[in-house]
């Protein structure tokens, strides 16, 4: 970690809990360019040679393994695009952390995309972590527009951890995913917006096999004059099981949006779709105060365990 | 001393009048004493639970606790004073685990030990709640009895116990009156709102509500005689 800053190593610690370069699969891209790269045995990494980004093959022997696929920047003013494929054989188990955390001290726009892509094969499992991060106090934006592409084969499992950890003055998160028989597929969405920030969330999900889920949770809390959305679209197309529960906490002029699309095109498809939002219930903050918090400190408590 | 002191609290109605809830209530706690606030549905026990938490503001009178008049102050702030309150219908909180809101009822942190023996009070083991989050997960029973913990666990000079018994089964239920017997040896004052004969049974003061107006207070045993008789005399029609 020599080699980083003191800025570079906490936006590392906040978006990928790194507090040390971990042994074995890792690669980290810094203002543009790939600064480490290593393999393990199970799990290669190499550079695509059309685009910019990275191929990672997870062999089906990797069981219980971690790679970390951090991107930080800097650089005020850069835009970086990026494309990770991710392949992952049959039977395999891994954990996927990648993040991206943005520090713009300066005028003109910092900007990330990062265009993911998983292809699970037959019985894999995969947890996916991405973690969101913009700081700095230069007046550019810190902007991040996430599109991750999943393909999971029968009876694979694929779970996604999204945080968007404040800081980030502007991001569009997309996520599409198909899944085939037995699939399942758990999103648990975190954000936190202030100021004039915007966060839309777009979720598309095929539902195409027999016995395939996906449940997707999504937990945010906007404040100052920031704006939400979140669109979730399932389609079934055969048995299969969706729910989406979206919570929001707005204060001061914030806004929340929530729309569902829900498409259900065969007669065992069960889909549902829970939304609520509102304020931060007055009955939380006063029992909270009856155990001796201000109301500030009720306040701060409700959203930290809101979002954890 | 605990002094609840000539309170009175109205609330709008859509005629543009007003419904008198509590009326010139006068009640005192004695340090250590253990009293139920009884009487019919709408008599306005929730209510003056309430007003001696500083949930709700009476429109006049005051409360006094150790010669302090603490009318004008917080929730918080009462709170900090040494006032505990257990809701009737316990609060959901998405997100925040058991361990974390009893860490802080209890103000510090509490030992494991603490942990157990507040939760074994109300019948739960704590190895099995304290990393369950507070929320639609846990029955309406569980969290009775959790919210009843946490009020248990609060280092206070006077608890307040909103229909304890309410949501609880009956193998809890037994439990809950042996803890509530238990409390009687604290110096603390308990104030419990309640319609169990059980716990008003165990009381050493019972104050009879009656719309809005304290009708009578006494020891549980005479007034429970009394109450039953009355119940009595409105079956034979007298």
């Amino acid at each position: 970690m020599e080699k980083f800053n003191a800025i570079e190593k906490q936006l590392l610690s906040a978006v990928a809990d790194l507090e040390s370069i971990p042994k074995g699969a890792v690669s980290v891209r810094e203002n543009g360019k790939s600064i480490m790269r290593s393999s393990s045995q199970g799990i290669t990494i190499s550079a695509k040679t059309d685009k910019p980004g990275i191929d990672v093959h997870i062999a089906s022997s990797v069981k219980n393994e971690s790679v970390h696929i951090p991107v930080i920047m800097t650089q005020s003013g850069l835009k970086d695009l990026v494309y990770n494929d991710f392949y992952i054989e049959p039977g395999a188990d891994v954990v996927i952390i990648a993040g991206c955390g943005i520090d713009n001290c300066g005028g003109a726009d910092s900007r990330h995309d990062g265009v993911h892509t998983f292809h699970l094969a037959e019985g894999c499992k995969v947890k996916y972590v991405e973690k969101h991060l913009g700081t700095g106090v230069g007046t550019g934006g810190r902007i991040l527009d996430p599109v991750t592409d999943i393909v999971m084969e029968k009876d694979s499992v694929f779970e996604m951890e999204t945080v968007q950890l404040g800081g980030v003055t502007s991001s569009v998160r997309s996520t599409r995913a198909r899944l085939k028989d037995g699939a399942k597929l758990l999103i648990s969405e975190r954000i936190l917006t202030a100021d004039k920030q915007t966060a839309t969330t777009e979720f598309d999900v095929l539902l195409e096999g027999d016995g395939c889920s996906v449940d997707v949770v999504s937990r945010s809390v906007a404040q100052g004059e920031s704006v939400q959305e979140f669109v979730s679209g399932i389609t079934g197309k055969c048995r299969c099981f969706g729910h989406v529960e979206c919570d929001g906490i707005m204060m001061d002029k914030a806004v929340i949006r929530s729309t569902p699309k829900i498409s259900a095109e065969h007669i065992d498809a069960s889909l549902m779709h829970e939304a609520t939002i509102g304020k931060i219930a007055g009955e939380q903050l006063i029992k909270l105060e009856t155990l001796g918090l201000s109301e500030a400190q009720a306040e701060a408590m409700i959203i930290k365990g809101f979002l954890a | 001393m605990l002094q609840v002191k000539n309170i009175s609290y109205s609330v709008p109605t859509a005629d543009g009048g007003k419904k008198q809830i509590l009326s010139g209530v006068d009640i005192d706690f004695a340090d250590g004493e253990q009293a139920v606030i009884t009487g019919h549905n709408g008599s306005g026990k929730t209510t003056l639970a309430k007003i001696i938490m500083g949930i709700i503001t009476p429109d006049s009178g005051s409360i006094v606790l150790d010669g302090e008049d603490i009318t004008a102050l917080s929730v918080s702030e009462r709170a900090s004073r040494g006032i505990a309150f257990a809701f009737q219908q316990p609060v959901k909180f998405k997100g925040i685990k058991v361990g974390e809101l009893l860490e802080v009822a209890h103000g510090g942190e509490p030992t494991r030990g603490e942990l157990c023996e507040c939760l074994s009070a109300v019948g739960l083991c704590a190895a099995d709640y304290i990393d369950r989050e507070l929320s639609g997960e846990l029955s309406g029973g569980e969290l009775k009895r959790i919210e009843i913990a946490m009020t248990l666990l609060r280092k206070c000079k006077v608890a307040v116990f909103d229909e304890p018994e309410a949501g609880i089964d009956i193998w809890s239920f037994d439990r809950l009156v042996g803890t509530f017997g238990a409390l009687k040896g604290d110096k603390r004052i308990t104030v419990l709102v309640s319609h169990q004969e059980r716990i008003m049974q165990g009381a050493d003061k019972l104050v009879l509500l009656n719309g809005g107006r304290v009708e009578k207070i006494g020891a549980p045993s005479d007034m429970l005689r009394s109450i039953h008789a009355e119940k009595f005399c409105r079956k034979l029609g007298g």
